[in-house]
């Protein structure tokens, strides 16, 4: 395995707060690699650090070897790493195709995933194509910023907390597409706050504490230890 | 207020509330659409408008042949307003994004105390005219009413300019890609599109825009130091009363403001311009969003 993103020792802070304290880890090509811990622990930070939407103040960010450390989000984008973020930021006003389209201009990598390829695999988005983004439920919403991101063809994905706030049974539906997507081939980070949803995908676990990494290891391991799960993860 | 009852005269005023709705449209669209992509208030606006007259004045005095030099100047006025204006994005603006939205508020005030100083010193301080152009100058009877062609070329120019806004924002990509940017700039960014290059590109043609109606309204007022903040209180008014960032509320707004002028003045003559502030007010009080705004969340 080759690696494709590796962050080097970041510290990343939203004007004085800081939020990460030297947090390191690497993401393989292929590989689904979770990322664990409490609310408020720094994962969206982390996920937001590599796409340089709040560039790290210290440490090195690594994307094929190159250091891209303070590139532009769009950058990163067009480099190959798609951000689906926690909050879904679906535009509102824009239709599902309309949102799906900017996606598509915006990152210009053509790809196998195409609106069509999207459009089978959440084949509700297809219904609903031509509906105001901001009408569609939260599972609706999920899929299509998950769709959106998609478009762009990205060698990575970074899916930030993508069950939160969704009913078990669109949760069941949305685990079986992102292990379609991984077993195509995807290379994927995810943060969670529930053990469920990750361990079911991930080769690999990281786990955040109050910004830094506390544990890392196979997922295997989180699964079958209850005693180091309680300890890193209990609320 | 007898006057109201002769439909010729009713006619007359609509068409003069017509031509000042489509110079207002023109400016405030401009206004209006920087406001909702750039999500800043620019106070300089109405000086590119001064500058586009200036130019096409300038320009039409130097070039011979009149009649073909004035739409030249029209032209050139609208794309020299273009270039200063991603000029002045590139080089000024892109500082103050970030800053408070007083800051910002100054910080474009500044640039129209700058620009119209510079025009003086440019330009002189003497009120310019331009006449019409050939084959223009005249008028044409429609329904009893004499129409002056020029007005007429400006409102088919003026309704070609809300087709094109329209059709370009809503039927192709970029105007998508606009479009998501006025609702979040920074996912449509981490999405892979150059935030900061369609900012350019917004305020040069929001500027185009400007120039464009400057350099038009040469043949209809005096080009005179002042114009530049006489219009940008008029078109303030518009976006207020149709709502900021909407360009459909733009037009509409412009269009009740230009028709509130127009019949103001005959049924309170010396109140015209008061009735254009308590429309404003009330549409303050009853949707502080304007018309067919939407609220700022």
């Amino acid at each position: 395995m080759t690696g494709l993103l590796e962050l080097d020792d970041i510290h990343t802070a939203y004007g004085t707060s800081l939020v990460l304290f030297g947090v390191s880890l690497e993401i393989c090509r292929g590989e689904c690699v979770c990322l664990l811990g409490r609310n408020g622990v720094g994962k969206t930070t982390t996920m937001r650090s590599i796409m340089g939407l709040t560039p790290p103040y210290k440490g090195r960010v690594r994307w094929k070897g190159e250091d891209v450390t303070g590139s532009h989000p769009h950058r990163m984008a067009r480099r190959g790493i798609g951000f689906v973020p926690e909050d879904r930021r679906i535009f509102s006003e824009l239709s599902v195709w309309e949102n799906l389209d900017v996606a598509q201009r915006s990152a210009k990598r053509p790809g196998p995933w195409t609106i069509e390829a999207v459009y089978a695999l959440f084949p509700k988005l297809r219904e609903l194509s031509k509906r105001p983004g901001g009408v569609l439920s939260g599972g609706e919403q999920q899929m299509l910023t998950i769709a959106r991101t998609l478009v762009g063809n990205p060698e990575l994905l970074l899916l930030d907390e993508p069950s939160e706030g969704l009913a078990p049974v669109v949760v069941e539906s949305l685990l079986a597409q992102v292990k379609r997507l991984k077993a195509e081939g995807l290379t994927i980070l995810l943060a969670e706050q529930g053990l469920d949803f990750s361990l079911a995908l991930a080769d690999r676990a990281y786990v955040l504490q109050k910004g830094s990494v506390r544990f890392s290891g196979p997922a295997g391991e989180l699964r079958e230890n209850v005693e180091l799960r309680d300890n890193l993860l209990a609320l | 207020m007898l006057e109201l009852l002769d439909s010729g005269f009713v006619l007359g005023q609509l068409r003069s509330g017509v031509t000042t709705a489509i110079f207002l449209f023109l400016i405030a669209s401009g206004l209006s659409l920087i406001f909702g992509v750039l999500r800043i208030i620019n106070f300089a606006h109405g000086s590119l408008y001064m500058i586009g007259a200036y130019i096409a004045w300038d320009t039409t005095a130097r070039l011979p042949g009149y009649g073909v030099s004035f739409w030249a100047s029209v032209l050139v006025a609208a794309c020299v307003v273009a270039v200063l204006g991603a000029v002045v994005e590139r080089c000024l603006l892109r500082f103050v994004y970030r800053r408070e939205e007083h800051y910002q508020l100054l910080f474009t005030y500044a640039l129209v105390l700058i620009f119209s100083d510079a025009a003086k010193i440019l330009w002189g301080t003497e009120a310019h005219s331009v006449s019409r152009p050939h084959g223009l100058a005249g008028s044409v009877e429609l329904g009893g009413v004499r129409f002056p062609t020029y007005e007429l070329v400006i409102l088919a120019i003026g309704s070609m300019v809300v087709i094109v806004l329209w059709l370009s924002l809503n039927r192709t990509g970029y105007g998508r890609i606009i479009r998501a940017a006025a609702l979040d700039r920074e996912m449509l960014g981490a999405l892979g599109t150059d935030v900061s290059s369609l900012y350019t590109t917004m305020f040069m043609a929001a500027s185009f825009l400007a120039g464009l109606s400057g350099a038009l309204i040469t043949p209809i007022r005096s080009v005179v130091p002042g114009m530049d903040v006489e219009i940008i209180v008029d078109a303030f008014i518009v976006v207020v009363i149709g709502g900021l960032g909407s360009l459909w509320g733009t037009l509409l707004g412009s269009l009740v403001y230009g028709m509130v002028l127009a019949f103001g003045i005959v049924i309170f003559p010396r109140f015209s311009i008061f009735a254009a502030f308590a429309l404003m007010a009330l549409v303050l009080i009853i949707r502080p969003w304007g018309l067919l705004g939407r609220p700022i969340r």
